[in-house]
């Protein structure tokens, strides 16, 4: 259950992140130059390694109960963001993540500034760009997996998860050369936010001093009700709305 | 110098506070709720999970009052 549930978390979170800063990377290397953008994506990946490399040892040298406490109420605090976020979008009452919206306005930016070298960078925008697309996404992730797996006690899990979608994440970007906005991101972030709610519920309370009914086991009970509360508030939302007046067709539009 | 150090902040702020700050502010009270009442002999574990279930609500409760007359917010 632990294993599983860490490996869907973070590789779900991961793919996301991936997906919003393969965009990014696109809009630089496509309207500027893609030397520069490899070598910002190759530096961002270089700055995210060394943050997790410190950042590991150290969380797993924090005694149980005390990482439980802080770490547990950092994920449920991040989880009701992305929680938050995800239910708004689902019943409209903010505007979906779209990858290729957020392209044509990165391109319309990168086209207009100035070309500028620095050494051996030969378009420093399009080097900071990539840089800051993969430092920024790459770092929440950074977060998810290194909390994630040293709850667990398994850190390299949380690590191979993150390196798996990023590879396939990578792959797929290559070979179509787009934004990927057939990602049905919307739902993934979702999936993402119950997780990080349920294991923060989960985690925090138990740092804090609490026994779950049933140990381990009550994690069972905490995700599913997470993710129907989640769905519930969609549905209750879509009828304030009106947006779920019309036809399930919209309804599932609203989970891509 | 100080333009840098409050993007510093701001970034980190946005990273852990988010949109909502009165979440942020209600986990610590539910976390702290749960210590004081672990050390009673009154069960603790179902106060974070009613902490969610408020939190939620007051949360999505403000954007839906806040937007009653205007648009989508941006979809970042």
């Amino acid at each position: 259950m632990g294993s599983g549930a860490l490996f869907i978390a973070v590789f779900l979170a991961c793919v996301v992140e991936a997906v919003e800063a393969l965009t990014i990377v696109l809009a630089a290397g496509t309207s500027r130059d893609w030397r520069s953008a490899i070598m910002g994506v190759l530096a961002g990946v270089v700055a995210l390694a060394l943050i997790v490399a410190a950042l590991g040892p150290a969380l797993t040298a924090v005694p149980l109960e005390s990482l439980r406490l802080v770490v547990g109420g950092l994920l449920l605090i991040f989880g009701l963001q992305w929680l938050r976020k995800a239910i708004l979008r689902a019943s409209g009452l903010k505007a979906l993540h779209d990858e290729e919206a957020i392209f044509r306005t990165q391109v319309a930016a990168a086209s207009a500034a100035q070309a500028d070298r620095r050494g051996v960078i030969g378009d420093w925008y399009a080097f900071t760009l990539s840089f800051k697309g993969v430092v920024l996404e790459g770092l929440e992730v950074a977060f998810i997996a290194l909390t994630f797996g040293a709850n667990q006690g398994d850190i390299p899990l949380a690590a191979f998860a993150a390196v798996a979608a990023v590879l396939i994440v990578a792959a797929v970007g290559i070979a179509v050369r787009a934004p990927l906005a057939r990602v049905p991101e919307n739902t993934m972030k979702l999936v993402v936010g119950v997780m990080l709610t349920s294991f923060g519920i989960f985690w925090a309370a138990e740092g804090a001093g609490a026994q779950w009914p049933g140990s381990d086991a009550a994690l069972l009970v905490v995700i599913p009700s997470v993710a129907v509360f989640a769905l519930l508030l969609v549905g209750a939302l879509r009828r304030h709305t009106g947006a779920g007046a019309t036809g399930k067709g919209r309804f599932a539009r609203a989970f891509r | 110098m100080i333009p840098r150090l409050k993007a510093f902040f701001a970034f980190w702020y946005d990273f852990v506070v988010g949109d909502d700050w009165r979440v942020a502010v209600g986990v610590v009270i539910a976390l702290a709720l749960t210590y004081t009442v672990g050390t009673t002999s009154i069960p603790a574990w179902w106060i974070l999970p009613v902490a969610v279930v408020v939190l939620l609500l007051l949360t999505l409760w403000r954007v839906v009052r806040g937007q009653s007359s205007g648009p989508p917010t941006d979809g970042q």
